[in-house]
Order: structure tokens, then sequence, then C-alpha cells
């Protein structure tokens, strides 16, 4: 390993010394402050050694990494998500009654296993990634250790990530066996007129089985909405936002190249996927009254919705997908941050009730969860509206009509429930209902909260900039 | 600059309006009044001091500025009569609004003027936009605080009712994006120029199937807002349940979005789609014409009386568009303005009686006139126009679209003529219901005040002005209508080679005087040739 390649690498040196040292003062002095503080640092420093591997991309480091411009934008894209988690979470765990101190360490390290996850570039630095996730998030989603609730989610969580993660290694060894490598580059997409070895599509199929756990598409997405609504708000902003992205990142890398054959059986079963995943989630999304569950099932849907940009040919789905994420990091950080804000010692607040009301109680976050809604249903002015547009675009360019068709179809069913949550926070506040007095509004969180908002406004309505950093940083 | 100070008038009115609650409850409506007032002089002063930019060219105005440029989207503004007919019809309206609901909106006063602004500016940008994603974009804008202004302020259904235009509105939407979005890329395959500029855009030669697909996306978006029966069902229960100045809004200019995009964008851009279309949307119209009518007829419910005439009405205005002949035209731009002023004003009087009432049932009205003779002439003034009597501005609208239709064919004026006649009958049924007959419940109310006396004759003196002299609108939309009409009238065949379509009139027209003409320039940037 030369120098370059350890500055190559520096974002993920800094990323595995921060646990090391948050969990050393953790164990000298337990200080909320402290931690909080040394995380944020940590994950700044973290996004500052970007820049000295930004100069070196493309780089190929060892067999496992290649930090090229699409792997950093997406680092730069999980590193500000979990800091934005972290800054939420503050607040939030200010007034309960666990230590608090874990849950930065815990947040740290499943950044670092995302982080790995999107520069990987061989099965081994992807399921090493996979696993320092999952594991934190075992942790992370239980953290609460005496609600039942959160137990159960975090029990849930682990029995299905187990399966699926088995699920995934199977699949390697399967298409190794076919193959005999396990980098993803060389991996070859089946020639024109060889037909797939079945160890190969086996191994494919397992491999998109585990894959699609994490995103949380349909068939595989049964965990969400459980583990949604039972993990703490800024846990499940995390599992939205940071897990979902990253695990995206890499499909892109090590499927993307093969999605481009059109009639090939991977783009109809992901073209299935993505349909199942868009009609399950609007249309359950419908049914529910758990502000939580809501979120987890349009969640679904804008999976799916990014699966379409991803069929869509190169370079357009690039653009096309990362702008969209971008977006979805900006609403669903933004929409769980409201829920966290509002949370009180007791208990999250995820029913509708607690958002009856609250335009006229609190407008500024009522506000900022109208912006955020607005954004996941795709009005304009709004980040999302960005998004959708070029996933339309993307789809439309590359013909893909049904596609296209579910979309908007679905984007209308999506109004009727996001038009639900906005029609509680504008009605009357409920006759003699007790408002529970919510938790002192924390600095950091507030100032969060104001970011986002401003990050999609500004996407919304002037994303060349952001378009810009893309357009370079995957031309490079 | 002037077309952008347009748009950000409003909105920033809108903004400082909000803020301007916490002084109290009379400062948002005043500086609501005086941004909308601003900005109508904004706009006759384009109307007394703008000509054309070039000679033969109907554009006022044109301002131009990249927005996305990798996409192709730019920031393109432009004014000609047309617009500038709808962008004064929506000031003068949003005047109305605001002063109607002087009394009847108390609570988030703030609040309600800010969404009552926002529309009003999303709804000039609509009529100001020529870059179909911008224009998309201003489509949207409206949508919201429409919703928020029948959720929070409506009546009864009022959830029922702002979730249900929300759909509607959403899903016609978005159709029309997806076939911008086709159109976009036809035009950037075959030319290769990937731009979303209605002048690039225009002329764009296609196989007559897909033409017609991507026009029914754009039709689908303006026959839900128009409304064409049978997606006219939203606007019933919208216009009902919405507050006075929310269903002014809707009825006066929400629905001429839906007119003018299909006089701005179907016609130009799908020249021979329409004409294959205009059968069936023609008998479309005639059933609105008649359906609409009928329904008013069989309402208890004042206002949802005044909303299914506008169904009927509307369909004039299509039938005008469909015919495609000049004085049709003309005659649904008239209509426009006129059903507006009409509609907007039987609006005005239901939440005034509604307020007095607290109910809008005409069963529990009659007599009305012995104790509100004001109110009562008033009301059979715009009753008489909305049912087309001469000398009032909607006859001439009318007239001009049944002659207009005569031309085209002569079977198809008879059921419209037909509309005519049970447009008395309904007017004429509410005023006997509301006002005349005996006051048998004893209904002692206060007569109109001074607010509502010059609100409603500011709106009577506009449409006996049209309806005698309708020429300065006449000749004001005139250019622009010759010129959407010409291009419709041209039709290019999929088989025409480029190099010819360059040539013809229309096309011509507008690449030249955009001084945009070289192929090679992607319309994101153009100098701003605002005068």
């Amino acid at each position: 390993m030369t120098s370059a390649d350890v500055r190559a690498l520096l974002p993920l040196i800094v990323l595995t010394s921060a646990p090391v040292l948050v969990m050393l003062v953790v164990a000298f002095t337990r200080n909320h402050r402290l931690t909080c503080g040394l995380t944020v640092a940590g994950l700044i420093v973290a996004a500052a050694s970007m820049g000295p591997a930004m100069g070196l991309a493309p780089r190929e480091v060892t067999p496992l990494f290649v930090v090229d411009g699409f792997g950093l934008v997406y680092l730069g894209l999980i590193l500000a998500a979990a800091l934005a988690v972290t800054l939420l979470a503050y607040g939030y765990l200010e007034g309960r009654k666990e230590q608090p101190e874990e849950f930065y360490l815990l947040v740290l390290l499943a950044t670092l296993g995302a982080a790995v996850l999107v520069i990987a570039r061989h099965f081994a630095s992807f399921l090493l990634g996979l696993e320092i996730l999952s594991v934190s998030l075992y942790g992370l989603i239980a953290y609460d250790r005496t609600a039942r609730r959160c137990v159960e989610a975090g029990l849930k969580y682990l029995v299905l990530a187990a399966a699926s993660d088995a699920f995934l290694l199977f699949g390697m060894a399967l298409i190794y066996a076919e193959t005999g490598s396990l980098a993803f580059s060389p991996t070859p997409a089946p020639e024109m007129g060889r037909a797939i070895g079945v160890l190969y599509g086996t191994g494919l199929a397992m491999m998109i089985t585990g894959i699609g756990f994490k995103l949380a598409v349909v068939p595989f997405h049964l965990w969400t909405p459980d583990v949604y609504q039972g993990a703490p708000a800024p846990v499940t902003a995390f599992v939205a936002t940071v897990s979902k992205g990253a695990m995206f990142a890499l499909m892109f890398r090590y499927l993307g190249p093969m999605s481009g054959v059109t009639g090939a059986p991977l783009f109809a079963v992901l073209s299935i996927i993505a349909i199942a995943s868009m009609f399950v989630g609007n249309l359950t999304a419908l049914l529910q009254n758990n502000v939580k569950r809501i979120l987890a099932y349009s969640s679904i849907a804008h999976l799916g919705y990014l699966l379409v940009a991803f069929l869509a040919s190169r370079p357009t789905s690039t653009r096309a997908v990362t702008f969209y994420l971008v977006a979805y990091f900006v609403t669903t950080l933004g929409a769980f941050g409201i829920v966290t804000i509002l949370s009180t010692a007791e208990r999250d607040a995820d029913s509708l009730d607690d958002y009856r009301g609250l335009f006229w109680r609190r407008p500024w976050l009522a506000g900022t969860f109208t912006a955020m809604l607005l954004s996941l249903a795709g009005i304009p002015l709004t980040a999302g509206f960005i998004g959708k547009f070029f996933v339309m675009t993307a789809g439309v360019g590359s013909a893909l009509w049904l596609l296209v068709t579910c979309l908007v179809v679905n984007s209308v069913i999506g109004i009727f429930y996001y038009t639900r949550v906005l029609v509680a926070m504008f009605s009357s506040p409920p006759e003699g209902a007790v408002v529970s007095a919510a938790m002192p509004h924390s600095l950091p969180g507030r100032v969060v909260l104001a970011v986002l908002l401003g990050l999609l406004f500004w996407l919304g309505v002037y994303p060349n900039v952001f378009l810009f950093v893309i357009e370079a940083a995957v031309a490079a | 600059m002037t077309l952008v100070w347009l748009i950000l008038i409003p909105l920033l009115g809108g903004l400082v309006a909000w803020a301007a609650a916490r002084w109290g409850s009379s400062w948002p409506r005043w500086i609501s009044l005086a941004a909308l007032g601003l900005d109508l002089v904004v706009a006759l002063q384009v109307w007394f001091m703008g000509g054309p930019l070039a000679k033969g060219d109907p554009w006022l105005i044109d301002f131009a500025a990249p927005w996305i440029p990798s996409l192709g989207i730019s920031v393109h503004l432009a004014v000609d009569g047309l617009s500038l007919i709808m962008v004064l019809l929506a000031l003068f309206m949003g005047i109305i609004a605001v002063a109607c609901s002087w009394s009847e909106i108390q609570e988030r006063i703030g609040f309600f003027h800010f969404n009552v602004m926002v529309v009003l500016a999303g709804i000039i940008g609509v009529f100001l936009s020529l870059d179909l994603i911008l224009f998309y974009f201003f489509w949207e804008v409206m949508l919201v605080p429409t919703y928020f202004l029948i959720g929070i302020w409506g009546h009864e259904n009022r959830i029922y009712s702002a979730i249900k235009f929300f759909i509607f509105t959403q899903a016609g939407g978005l159709l029309m994006l997806f076939s911008i979005l086709g159109f976009y890329f036809i035009h950037g395959a075959h030319s290769g120029i990937y731009s979303f500029d209605y002048f690039h855009l225009m002329g764009t030669p296609m196989e007559p199937r897909v033409a017609m697909l991507l026009m029914l996306g754009f039709f689908a978006a303006f026959a839900v807002k128009l409304p064409v029966v049978p997606l006219h069902t939203w606007l019933p229960d919208a216009h009902t349940d919405a507050p006075t100045a929310g269903s002014v809004i809707l009825a006066g200019l929400l629905l001429k979005t839906g007119a003018y995009g299909m006089l701005r964008f179907v016609l130009p851009l799908f020249p021979t789609a329409v004409e294959n279309l205009a059968p069936i949307g023609m008998a479309l119209a005639e059933i609105g014409i008649l359906y609409g009518a009928i329904l008013a007829f069989a309402q208890t419910d004042l206002k949802r009386l005044v909303a299914y005439t506008s169904v009927s009405h509307m369909g004039f205005v299509l039938l005008g568009i469909l015919d495609r002949n000049e004085l049709a035209l003309q005659g649904a731009v008239i209509q426009m303005v006129c059903h507006g002023l009409s509609t907007g004003a039987l609006f005005v009087l239901a939440g005034g009686l509604q307020e007095r009432l607290h109910t809008r049932d005409m069963n529990r009205m009659g007599g009305l006139w012995s104790t509100m003779p004001r109110m009562g002439g008033m009301a059979l003034a715009f009753a008489l126009a909305s049912l087309g009597l001469p000398g009032l501005g909607n006859f001439v609208g009318e007239i001009l679209v049944l002659v207009g239709t005569f031309q085209v064919s002569a079977a198809m004026t008879i059921p419209a003529v037909e509309g005519l006649v049970l447009a008395a009958v309904y007017s004429l049924a509410m005023m006997q219901r509301v006002f005349f007959g005996e006051n048998t419940r004893g209904w002692k109310l206060p007569d109109l005040s001074m607010r509502e006396t010059v609100v409603l004759g500011t709106m009577m003196a506009g449409l006996v002005l049209l309806g005698l002299y309708p020429q300065p609108v006449l000749n004001m939309a005139r250019p622009a209508l010759v010129h959407l009409n010409r291009s419709a009238a041209t039709p290019v065949s999929f088989h025409t080679a480029p190099a010819t379509i360059h040539s013809r009139g229309p096309m011509k027209i507008g690449l030249h005087s955009r001084s945009s003409a070289d192929p090679t320039d992607d319309g994101s940037f153009r100098a701003d040739t605002d005068r």
C-alpha cells in the first residue's frame, strides 16, 4: 500500500479511528455532549479527508476498494446523513433514561459499514461492509431496551437480516463457483449468445434477495414497517437513508453494468420488483394511521421509483439515481427529523393524532413537515419534484413506458396519504385533547431541520450546482 | 424583467402579508390589495405602452434566462395579447377575491392571504411561461395553495373536496409531464437539440399516432381544469366547499388556465392531432354545455348551482377553441373573461348570502328581494349576464363562438344554442327561488355593504363594457390568436423534411424574432429583450 493509497482511503481510516476514540473516551468519562461532539468531529474530519482522496480519484486501492467520483459522492452523502442523524439524536437522547454514549459509537460504526459498501468492488469488502452495518443496526434499532416494541423491532431485524445475509453469502459462493472471481468488475456479464449458467443465475437471484432485503423492496419489505415503527426515530432515519443509500450505490456499481440489456432476465426481475414496490408501498400506505408506518411504506414506493431510474440506460440513469437519492435523503431525514423533535421521553410522536393541529401550535415545524411531505409527493419547488422529473426523464428517454406509467399512477396514489398527514396538521386541534408537553427543542435538531429545509428548496429551485457536482464526479 | 416582476410582486406581497398578520387583522388585507394593485399597474403599463417586438410578431415582451441548462430548461417568459388579457383578468379577480373575503375570513388571516397570493403568482406564471417545464412548474404551484384554501377555510365537506381537487389536477398534470418529456425526446432525437422551449418544440414532425398520444396527455391536464365532462366531478365539490375567495379564484382563473393551455400549447403544437380530435372534443363540449345546464337547474345548493353553470359556460370555451377559426377563438377569449366576471360575481353573491343566512340551501331562501333589494338587483343583473343577455359581455362571447361553430358545422351549433335556452331557465329559476316570491321565513337581513357594492359594481361595469365595446380586448387578442391559429392551420406532416419546416410561416416568425434562429443554440441563454 503506497502513501497515495492511504490518502485515498483516508476517509475510511478516519471513520475507523473515530469509534475507537469514542469508545476510549466513554470508558473514562460519560459525558453526552462530549461524545456527541467527538462523533460530529469524527464525521466532519472524515468528510474533510475526502479532499485528498478527490484528487486521486479514480483509484483502485487494493483489490477490495475503488475510490472514484461516484463512490465519493455517495460517501459524502452518507457522511452528511450520519451527521444529521447524530445531531437529531442529541436532543432525542438527552431526555431519556438510557445511557446515550454508546448510541454514537454504533452510529459511527454503521456509517463505516455504509462507507465501505459504496467503494467496495469485491465480494469480501461487500460482505464486510454489510456486516458492520447490519450488526451496528441491530444494536441501534433495539437501543431503547426498556421499550418492548423497540426490542421486538431489533429482533425482527436481526433474524431477517441474518437470513438475508446468508442468502447473499450463498449467492456469492455460487457466482464464485461459476466465474472463479470474487471481484465485481471482472464478473462477466454473460456474453451475448451464451446462456447464463445455472449456478450464476441462481447466485445472482440470491444476491438480489440479499440486496433487496436491505433496500426493502417488495417482496423483501416485510420488516420495514415494524422496524420503522419500533426503532427510535433517529435510527429510523438512519435505516431509511444511510443503509438504503449505501446499498443502492453498491447495487448500482455491481448490477448497473449488466442492467443495460433490455429483455435480459435481470431486467425483467428488477422491473417486476420496481412495479410491485411502487404499488404495494403506496396502496398499503393508504391503510396506515401511524406516521412512521406511512413513511415506511412510502419509502418502499420510493425505492421502486429509484429502480425505474436504475433500469434506464446510462448515463442519464446515474444522474437520475443520484439526484433522486439526494432528494430522498434530504426529505426522509427532514420527515424523521420532525418525528424526532416532536417525540417525548415516553414515546415517539408517531400517531397521526400527534400531528393534529400542529400547524397552529408550531407553525415552523409543521411548515417544514409540509414541505417534506410535498417533496415526497413530488410537488414543484421541492427537491422531490426535480428528482421525480429526472427519474421520468431517464425512464422516458429509455422508453420504459410501462414503468413510467406505473410511476405516474403511483404518484397520484401517493398524494392520498401524504395529504392525509397534511390534513391532520392543518385541521383544528381536537377539543380538550391533552397536548403532551414535548421536550424542549434541541438547538442542533432545529439547525439540522433548517438546513434540510433550505436544501430542499435549493435543490428544488436551482439544482444546477448539485447537478454539476454529479456530472463532474461521474465523468471522472 | 417586467414579466419576472409580474410574478414576483404577488409572491413577495403574499410573504409580507403573512408576516404582517401579527400587527393586526387588516394588515394582510391591505398589503395584498396594494401588491395586486401595483401588479395591475405594471400589467396595464404593458397594455398601454407595449408594442410588438417585431412587425407581424404577436409577442410584446420576451424574457429568457438559463435555469437548468444541462437539460435545456430555461426561464422563458413572454407575453402576447392573449397572455396579457389573462394576466389582467387574474389580477382583477385577485383583487376581487381579497376584497370579498374581507369579512368572511376571520381566522389565520395571514396564511390565507399568503395562499391567495401564491395561487395568483402561479396563475400569472402559467399565463407567461413559454418553457414547458416552467409551465408545468407554475401549473403545479397553483395546486398546493388552492388545496389549502379549500381545505382550511372551506365549508362542510372541505377535506374531501380539497383532496379530490388535488388528485384530479395532479393526475392530469402528471400525464402532461409525461407528454412533455416524450415531446422533448422526440424533438431531441429529430433535431439534436434537447430543449423544452416552446419555439423549439413547435413544428416538431412526428408520426400521427405519437402526436395523438402526446396531445392527449396535454389535453388530459387541460380538460381536468377546464373542465370537460366527464372529468368535471371535482369542480362542483371544490367550488361549493371553497371559501368565497377560493370559489372566485377557481371559477374565475383556474378554469381559464385549462382553456389557456389548450390555446397556447395544444393548438399550435399538435395541429394535425387536434384536427382529428376536434369532432370528439366538440361533442364533449356540447355534452358539457347541456349537462352542466341541466344539472345546474336541478341543484338546491346555490353555490353548486353556480358551479354547474361553469361547466356549461366552459363548454362554450372548449367549443370555440376546437372550432379553430378566428371568430370562434375570439369568442372563446371573450367568454373566458366574461365567465370569470359573471360567475365570480355570482360566487361573491352566494358567499354574501351564506354569510348572512348561514345556509346555501335555496329551499330555505325566497323573497329576499324585499329585505335586500340592492343585492337582488345585482344578482338579477349577473344572472342576466350569465344567461347571455345582449349588451353584456357573455352574449358577445357566446354569439362569436356560435357563429364560428356554424362555419364549421351547422349541426354542432344546434345543441349549443339549446344551452343558451337552458341558461335562461336555470338563471331565472335561481332568481325565482332566492329573491322572488314570498319571504315566508321572514328573513330580515342587512343589504349589500359599501364594500360589496363596489366589488360587484366594478365587475358589472366590466361586463357592460365588454358587452357594448369589446373591441379593445378583441384587438389585443387578435394577433396572438391569428398566430396560434395559423400554426394550427398549417399542419406539418411527418414526411416533411426539416429544411422545409424551417421555412414555414409560424416557425420562422417564432425563431426569427427570438434571435435564436441558430439551430445550435440550445435555448439556454438569450439576451433579455425586455423593454
